[in-house]
């Protein structure tokens, strides 16, 4: 696997990471069983994001979209900054290789997440803890299932046995 | 300093006199061995001697020495031909569930043609127990798979002891020996294996070749089948290049392993040390005693292997990791998580694996650089906020 120059460049010298103690919206997405967890902290001056800053559990390419998206979002409106797309942050960075465009590629999801938890935050809705979150697991000895005639294949099958149907590259969500 | 090169495991450099051989073998002969003619007969010779060669490696008969494409190779045509070999006999099989993928994805295989097969876990050193390989005795049982060492956290298993469980119900035994042969001494008389596995590019040889210890009268059927070369046992014209580059690093390996062993596992022990005492909370996987002398797996709590191993890379030290961002499955290593390991301190792994050319003073740059790198990463993870300290 081969990263991009730019890829590179935010992996090594990463932009706006830490946390901002008084942040105005939290977002959290991924967790350590796929490889990545992010944390995306926001500061909100009237419609804008004055300040971001992230936390980032996972690999190159994970280092590096954080960091890219941290740069794409710091002074938008809200509005601009829900419309980033974790395309655009991959686009940014120059392409990421294709096995890390599903897996590592959760910095516009942690940015929207940290949005929402702002915007909730306004409307004094209740807060999610950390009890609440949804665990994204999956269970050991859960098995792999071909998508096209569902029955249960073997791991890494190169094609379903059952129904000939290629299958597509693997992956833990 | 320049490259500082600790993976051994994912390939070896070629020795020079191992490649010597190989240009010698190129420059001189080009023959078929299988021709009873002038030009064929130095080509059977070259066979012949490399054959001897990787026997005395193992303490076997040249005659139940089989060449093949390389360890992943040995070990399907191991226990594919055993499966086939043994049909009659039964349809159930034994293995652990740190083996190498060869031997997970050649029993897949075989549960396609309704073999039944028991997959043992191990304790937190990576060890099987002996005893749970009894208790999955079958009377339909034709053969049990256990790798000697294995080689993602060096843990040596105690196949002696598994062999007598396997004479004594008459099933054959395979040990996946890739990680093992020509880095610690493999007898295959002392281990009582009716089958081993092993590859040139753990030891110093090429890519692409290595053998099937076969012992005499094992029912084997040939995984590629075609015409009568290696004794019937595995057809088509011979790597016969790759082959005199194998028997060559087997010479060495066998003379030069007492030193070998020695230096290697002291700089283990030296960069072990170092790391426990420079790294606060990471983990030495594997077997505290019963392991490789060159290799090294520890986990590293609250970072992810991949970039861990992108920024010892940056600093010209080259190793392996085992998170799952890394590997083409995305999964983090069954292996640590059959050790029973976390998911996410699974992610954090690196491996080292030592070798001839390493010295002390690379082992003291790498414990130099590594803290630091370790503490950036650190900073920059949500899960070390979250832990106490």
């Amino acid at each position: 696997m081969v990263y991009s120059p730019i890829v590179l460049d935010h992996f090594k010298s990463p932009r706006n990471v830490g946390e901002i103690p008084d942040a105005d919206g939290l977002g959290e997405v991924g967790n350590p069983v796929c490889g990545d967890m992010m944390s995306v902290y926001i500061k909100v001056e009237g419609d804008r994001i004055a300040d971001i800053k992230f936390k980032t559990f996972g690999c190159g390419a994970a280092i590096a979209v954080s960091s890219m998206i941290t740069e794409l979002a710091k002074g938008k409106t809200l509005e601009e900054a829900m419309k980033i797309k974790n395309s655009d942050v991959a686009e940014a960075l120059g392409g990421l290789p294709p096995n890390k465009l599903h897996c590592s590629n959760l910095g516009a999801d942690a940015l929207h997440s940290a949005i929402k938890n702002y915007l909730d935050r306004k409307a004094g809705k209740k807060v999610p803890t950390e009890e609440d979150r949804e665990p994204h697991l999956k269970q050991k000895g859960e098995g792999c299932y071909c998508p096209y005639c569902e029955k249960k294949v073997e791991e890494e099958s190169p094609f379903c046995i059952f129904c000939g149907s290629e299958m597509p590259h693997e992956h833990d969500h | 300093m320049g490259l500082i090169y600790l993976d051994h495991q994912s390939a070896t450099p070629l020795h020079p006199r191992v490649k010597e051989a190989m240009i010698r073998h190129i420059e001189t002969i080009f023959g078929n061995p299988s021709s009873d003619h002038q030009v064929g007969h130095p080509a059977a010779q070259a066979l012949d001697k490399a054959r001897s060669q990787v026997a005395a490696l193992i303490n076997a008969d040249p005659k139940e020495v089989v060449f093949t494409s390389g360890g992943t190779e040995s070990v399907n045509h191991a226990i594919k031909g055993a499966a086939i070999g043994l049909r009659e006999k039964g349809r159930h099989i034994i293995t652990s569930n740190i083996e190498h993928k060869s031997v997970l994805n050649s029993l897949r295989t075989l549960r396609l043609l309704d073999y039944q097969v028991t997959s043992l876990d191990v304790d937190a050193q990576g060890l099987v127990d002996p005893g749970a390989v009894e208790k999955a005795v079958t009377p339909g049982t034709i053969l049990i798979s256990v790798m000697l060492a294995n080689n993602e956290i060096g843990t040596i298993e105690p196949i002696a002891e598994i062999v007598q469980i396997a004479k004594k119900h008459k099933i054959v035994f395979h040990t996946d020996a890739v990680a093992a042969v020509g880095n610690i001494p493999v007898d295959v008389q002392e281990l009582g294996v009716n089958l081993l596995s092993l590859a040139a590019n753990q030891f110093y040889g090429p890519p692409g070749v290595g053998a099937l210890y076969i012992r005499k009268g094992t029912p084997v059927w040939p995984l590629l089948d075609g015409g009568t070369q290696e004794n019937k046992r595995r057809a088509g014209s011979e790597n016969l290049i790759g082959i005199v580059g194998l028997g060559e690093a087997a010479a060495l390996a066998q003379a030069g392993m007492p030193e070998r062993q020695v230096r290697l596992r002291a700089l283990k022990d030296r960069l072990e040390q170092g790391l426990k005492a420079k790294i606060p909370e990471i983990h030495i996987n594997g077997h505290p005693t019963r392991n490789l002398p060159h290799l090294l797996s520890v986990s590293v709590e609250y970072v992810e292997g991949e970039s861990l191993m992108l920024m010892l890379d940056d600093e010209g030290i080259v190793v392996a990791t085992r998170s799952a961002c890394a590997s083409g499955s995305l999964r983090a290593s069954h292996v640590l998580i059959g050790t029973g390991m976390d998911f996410a301190t699974a992610q954090g792994t690196l491996v080292f694996t030592l070798g001839e050319e390493n010295t002390a003073g690379q082992i003291d740059r790498v414990l130099e650089v590594m803290p630091g790198i370790v503490q950036t990463l650190r900073e920059m993870s949500p899960l070390y906020k979250k832990s106490p300290g």
